[in-house]
């Protein structure tokens, strides 16, 4: 399973990489591989500020449908256009062509907070 | 939890597993994509061992099947079988089932879902009453459903039965595999062709079977599927799921299966299915398939334009073969023609479907 050393996770599974205070967001190898063939990305909250833990999208795989929790409190900027047409992105490529969102962050010190690569490698075992 | 006689196989092939009907099933391998796939295009192996299986024997099994099924056994000779229902008193489904008649009037299998064993079990012999000889073999029973268009080329040279001209819904029994005693079936719920492959786990026969369809398959590149393909398979057919499609609530009239209720006989509650039938149901099972994006699960709510309720999802995924999002349901009877345009509550939206005919293309 990929856990890159440079990036931030959560326990529902998005990965972070910080830039400045912009985030880019997108879920994890282990859980683009529980899901399954990913058909459908939805996300239609560009432009609203949220809350951490606040759903800012779904994710719709053959068999089931899964919720996107948002990492950390901020502003969402922009949705890759890609998965619009190719979904299957987030399963070739989770942490690189299949990203999800792109956000400003209220506070770039709550990424600090989140769970490093060895943590995260910890929760799923 | 119990496991089949493929577990291992399972896992050594690196299969998803979940718990299904109370069994240990592979949910996928590869991807239910690339397996869906595997089995339109070429060929793919289900564990479906998970099935239960009881055997009726003796002169009155014929009338007990009768008067337990929608469907006629009686138009069954040996080697023949039928896609059939159970009715409860209400009319409703018990379950969905096969029936295979190994000697005409004296003795037949009936497949049953694997969810429904011991309430098919106990439903049967309370109706029982003439004391036909029931056995429920499902524990030592295999079911291997080896499906797709290349099925039955790539599994001819494993026995001396001949599988490539079997009839759809006949079978034969004989040595497969140099195992003996082994029924195969040309049925299968994926509408891909192929054969299903019925046997006792004796002297390793299991082992012995699945490694020969594999070896017989490797350079044809037949595939292990799992659950995921199968549901998508069946529904892309507008086959119906028990649990899903129907149920104890549902009546057969109203999922589509007026083709398996057959008045010649009586049978339970067919009186008041006879009524429903002239009377005119209520409610109709429908495919139809999504127009504005999004994918129709099972329990969504379905409205009409105006926003009334007018049934609900019982089935729905993106169809691999077909590119689009597809789903099943029950709406009021004058919404059920084709093209009606029907809206699928999906999260707080309202998404344009249409209804469509089955099999979905």
């Amino acid at each position: 399973m990929n856990i890159p050393d440079s990036l931030r996770y959560t326990k529902d599974h998005e990965w972070v990489k910080l830039d400045g205070n912009t985030a880019t967001i997108g879920i994890t190898d282990f859980a683009q591989g529980e899901l399954g063939d990913i058909v459908y990305v939805e996300i239609e909250t560009v432009g609203k500020t949220l809350d951490a833990d606040a759903v800012f999208g779904t994710v719709e795989a053959v068999k089931t449908v899964s919720d996107l929790f948002l990492p950390v409190s901020g502003t969402i900027n922009e949705v890759n256009p890609a998965l619009a047409g190719t979904p299957e992105l987030v399963n070739s490529d989770p942490y690189g062509e299949g990203w999800m969102i792109k956000m400003t962050v209220n506070n770039p010190a709550d990424v600090e907070g989140l769970l490093d690569a060895a943590g995260y490698q910890q929760m799923v075992g | 939890m119990k496991n089949t006689a493929f577990t291992q196989k399972h896992l050594a092939a690196g299969a998803k597993m979940a718990p299904f009907a109370g069994f240990n099933m592979p949910i996928s391998y590869t991807g239910i994509n690339d397996e869906h796939a595997a089995v339109r295009n070429n060929a793919g192996v289900f564990d479906v061992s998970h099935m239960g299986e009881f055997i009726l024997k003796g002169e009155g099994a014929l009338d007990l099947i009768q008067r337990i099924t929608t469907n006629d056994a009686s138009k069954l000779s040996a080697g023949k079988a039928q896609y059939s229902a159970l009715t409860n008193n209400e009319g409703g489904i018990v379950d969905d089932l096969l029936v295979y008649c190994l000697e005409p009037n004296k003795s037949y299998m009936l497949v049953v879902n694997a969810g429904n064993i011991q309430k098919d079990w106990n439903w049967i012999s309370a109706l029982n009453t003439a004391g036909v000889e029931m056995h429920n073999i499902s524990e030592k029973t295999c079911l291997l459903a080896v499906q797709g268009p290349n099925a039955t080329k790539i599994l001819q040279p494993l026995t001396e039965m001949d599988i490539l001209n079997l009839k759809y819904y006949t079978f034969t029994k004989g040595k497969f595999a140099g195992v003996d005693n082994v029924l195969i079936s040309a049925t299968g719920y994926t509408g891909a062709g192929g054969v299903e492959i019925y046997f006792e786990d004796i002297n390793g026969a299991a082992d012995i079977i699945w490694d020969a369809i594999f070896e017989a398959g490797k350079t044809a590149g037949i595939k292990p599927i799992g659950l995921g393909a199968r549901d998508t398979l069946r529904l892309e057919m507008g086959f119906c799921l028990y649990g899903n499609d129907i149920d104890d609530t549902t009546s057969p009239l109203e999922a589509g299966l007026g083709w398996i209720t057959r008045f010649t006989k009586n049978f339970t509650a067919s009186s008041i299915l006879e009524k429903q039938k002239s009377e005119g149901v209520k409610r109709k099972l429908v495919g139809f398939e999504m127009i504005d994006k999004g994918i129709p699960r099972h329990d969504y709510q379905i409205a009409d334009a105006e926003g009334n309720i007018i049934g609900k999802v019982t089935s729905g995924t993106q169809a691999p073969s077909l590119q689009k999002a597809i789903g099943m349901g029950y709406v009021t009877t004058e919404n059920t023609h084709t093209d009606n345009e029907i809206y699928i509550l999906i999260r707080d939206k309202k998404l344009k479907a249409k209804v469509v005919k089955l099999p979905f293309q």
